[in-house]
């Protein structure tokens, strides 16, 4: 707390008020919500958010099998399949866009860098952390990590480590924000010069635990449907989690640009187009190494003797129809740069992967089950709430912290009371919604 | 025995065999001149030979005596006088029946006691993040309660699907046959074995229940299908079965691969370390080499 630099943004600072005080009072400040309560969108996502409490609360209490339709046959269901296994995949842009501005130095992308690595910590935050919901002894998760035996033979002890030291790495990436945002310079300074370790860290990290949420399912064989099972899922599923972060970027950046209007830099507004026309080519490309993966997979493994009936026509929908086709949008975005293209072909390509990780692990597991698992309203409801508590938490730190601005907040004029320009913002995240 | 959760706990870590084992591989590495002693390599060969049962089913009559010892002796009620086909959180042993035409089976029917099948090397155990089910020396794969955390990674492991889980209390368990590691541990066999009236299930060392059954189908080629299943199903499972039909029609899962499950990971996590100390350099010298090309762009400013 000693480093904390005495001109914090438009304090007078008398000098009867010490640090410390000056600190508290500005945090508390800054809790404050911003913008209009009362919107739909505040409405709904507050009542999911509240419902999904009561629902845990019953879960705690009765058990999983009071909320989730979970069999014997089928143990991971929604919470698993989407929340995590689809969410960190969707999160799989932080490491793609550290790489590239942090490792590559490609300036273009520096003004989203922040907003990524934020979406991709949050998302780990609680995507992960739903996973702690789906624990059904949960008061022993902490075992894996004070070491009550290490399952060193098992992929989810991987998966878990890595999902706790990515974590860390992650909050060191964003870390200076957070210290631009409380003003304290010479923090920013040490926590940036660990930014680069925590990077390569971080990608590493990622490389494995993505195809690691592949390799769960490595033992599960005899129980998906072969046009979803090869022994290269880990590969899958780390090829796969490049385009599908990266579309995510593009969506998120979509969205930003217009709720948070006020919030952006000018550099953020201004590289819009290049950076998105960046973006698609990576994206075209990784889609077109997913594809050839997947080609030589099924022809590797004989698949087309699995293609006859629904199971082959909804493989071909997955991946002609949400791979091939946004694919081909991309490389037309790329070609003729055209932000919207890559726009609709993000929204493609995010469905595809939703597809992709729900057919893993929902659809196309245990087929022949006697008793077929379909979510329950309460496990939608879980996971709504689960993805709306994250929504908040993002727009709460875009808000206030120097995000989708990489400015740093003491260079700016800066009024206690939100700006009229804030406001806005959150009326327009209600259109959104 | 009522293995509540908690009190199963690390008397069954193997570690003192493993270090034995360990020290006698030591020894043999040593000195080619270090001869052991017979006894010494056969008792070394007998940790590496489980203990196992061998199910006949030529011989089981449906009598549904070992579901009744079973859940009397692991505290669960009294299961219905019916078969099943699969186990439950309650029923951790269970007999199942098939039908077939006269001329193919005598009496046309045929009753197949099902529980975990003790894998040698166990799906759910190498799964398992906190080595809550663990496959001890003597055979039994027993689940421990103070170290589970209720992932059910186990579960979605298992060719078996053998491990039930309890969905409906704010305190699961992992519930599967624990092959009474309890009475093995007192050298008794399990509950089953013996209660059965029939005599179809014969407890013993592994290679002499292989042995056994090899026996048996020898002596009576046209009462057996000739196979042993268990002998290599899963990398070979501590259960073994001999039947008269093929196991298909008897409700086996035909998809469960010879080799051992944990060895579909391997590959994967020997992956780890390689990428961990591969990639990093790597990632650390590209950024070097274009720092130095465009030192203006610097990754921490
Ligand atoms: S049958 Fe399933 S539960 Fe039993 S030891 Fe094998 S893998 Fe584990
Ligand atoms: S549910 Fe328990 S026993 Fe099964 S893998 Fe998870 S921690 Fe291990």
């Amino acid at each position: 707390m000693t480093t904390i630099e005495q001109n914090l943004p438009g304090q007078a600072a008398p000098e009867a008020i010490s640090e410390r005080q000056r600190l508290l009072r500005f945090l508390r400040a800054e809790l404050k919500p911003r913008g209009p309560l009362l919107t739909p969108f505040n409405v709904i996502s507050g009542l999911v958010i509240l419902a999904t409490a009561v629902i845990l609360g019953f879960r705690f209490a009765y058990g999983l099998g009071a909320v989730s339709n979970l069999t014997q046959e089928q143990p991971w269901g929604l919470w698993k399949g989407f929340n995590v296994i689809t969410g960190v995949a969707f999160a799989g842009g932080a490491y793609v866009m550290v790489f590239l501005v942090h490792v590559l130095r490609l300036q273009r992308y520096r003004p989203i860098v922040r907003v990524t690595i934020l979406n991709g910590l949050l998302a780990y935050v609680f995507y992960a952390g739903a996973l702690v919901l789906d624990l059904g002894r949960p008061w022993n998760v902490i075992n894996p990590v004070i070491g009550n035996d290490f399952g060193l033979s098992s992929v989810l002890f991987l998966v878990a480590w890595h999902f706790m030291l990515y974590m860390i790495a992650a909050a060191v990436e964003f870390s200076p924000a957070v210290a631009e945002w409380l003003g304290m310079k010479r923090l920013r300074r040490i926590l940036s010069a660990m930014t680069l370790g925590a990077v390569i860290l971080g990608i590493s990290l990622s490389m494995l635990h993505q195809s690691g949420l592949g390799a769960l399912y490595l033992m599960a064989k005899p129980k998906i449907q072969p046009l979803w099972y090869s022994e290269f899922v880990p590969i899958q599923f780390l090829v796969s989690s490049v385009f599908a972060g990266l579309s995510m970027v593009i969506l998120e950046g979509t969205i930003s640009r217009r709720v948070f209007r006020a919030r952006a830099s000018a550099a953020y507004h201004f590289s819009q187009e290049r950076i998105l026309v960046g973006l698609s080519r990576i994206c075209a490309g990784s889609m077109f190494v997913y594809m050839f993966l997947q080609t030589v997979v099924f022809v590797h493994g004989r698949d087309w003797r699995y293609m006859g009936g629904g199971w082959g026509a909804w493989f071909l929908l997955e991946n002609l129809g949400f791979v091939a086709v946004p694919c081909a949008l991309y490389v037309l975005a790329w070609r003729r740069r055209n932000t919207r293209l890559a726009r609709i072909a993000s929204v493609m390509a995010l469905f595809g992967i939703v597809l992709n990780r729900l057919n893993v692990s929902v659809v196309a597991f245990m087929p022949h089950a006697a008793v077929r698992y379909v979510p329950s309203w309460m496990e939608v409801v879980v996971t709504l709430g689960v993805i709306s508590a994250q929504i908040w938490v993002f727009r709460w730190v875009v808000n206030r912290m120097p995000v989708l601005d990489a400015e740093p907040a003491w260079k700016r004029e800066r009024k206690e009371e939100p700006t009229a320009a804030e406001r806005p913002a959150d009326r327009l995240l209600v259109k959104e919604n | 025995m009522t293995p509540r959760e908690d009190e199963l706990d690390d008397r069954r870590e193997p570690v003192t065999n493993c270090d034995r084992r360990g020290f006698l591989r030591v020894l043999g590495a040593a000195g080619a001149g270090l001869a052991l002693t017979p006894a010494a390599m056969a008792q070394a060969e007998a940790e590496g030979d489980p203990y196992g049962v061998l199910v006949d089913t030529t011989m089981c009559m449906g009598c549904q005596t070992c579901t009744k010892v079973c859940a009397e002796g692991h505290g669960l009620p009294a299961p219905e006088e019916v078969c099943r086909s699969d186990t439950t959180t309650t029923q951790l042993s269970v007999v199942d029946s098939y039908t077939f035409p006269e001329e193919r089976v005598e009496m046309g029917g045929v009753f197949v006691k099902r529980q975990c099948m003790h894998c040698l090397q166990p799906a759910c155990a190498s799964a398992c993040l906190t080595k809550a089910l663990l496959k001890t020396d003597e055979g039994p794969v027993v689940w421990r309660g103070s170290k589970c955390m209720g992932c059910r990674y186990c579960m979605l492991s298992c060719p078996f699907g053998m491990p039930k889980f309890e969905y409906d209390s704010p305190n699961p368990r992992i519930q599967k046959c624990d092959m009474c590691a309890d009475r093995l541990a007192e050298g008794q066999p399990p509950r089953c074995v013996e209660n059965c009236p029939a005599g179809a299930l014969t407890f013993g060392r592994r290679s002499e229940l292989i042995e056994e059954a090899h026996r048996r189908i020898a002596e009576a080629p046209d009462d057996y299908y000739h196979h042993i299943y268990g002998e290599r199903e899963a990398g070979g499972t501590s259960w073994l079965y001999l039947a008269k039909v093929p196991f298909e029609e008897l409700g086996f899962p035909k998809e469960v691969e010879t080799e051992s499950y944990p060895a579909m990971t391997k590959e994967f996590l020997y992956g780890v370390p390689v990428v961990l100390t591969l990639v990093p350099p790597l990632l650390l010298g590209i950024s070097k080499a274009v720092a130095s090309e465009r030192p203006e762009g610097g990754a921490a400013r």
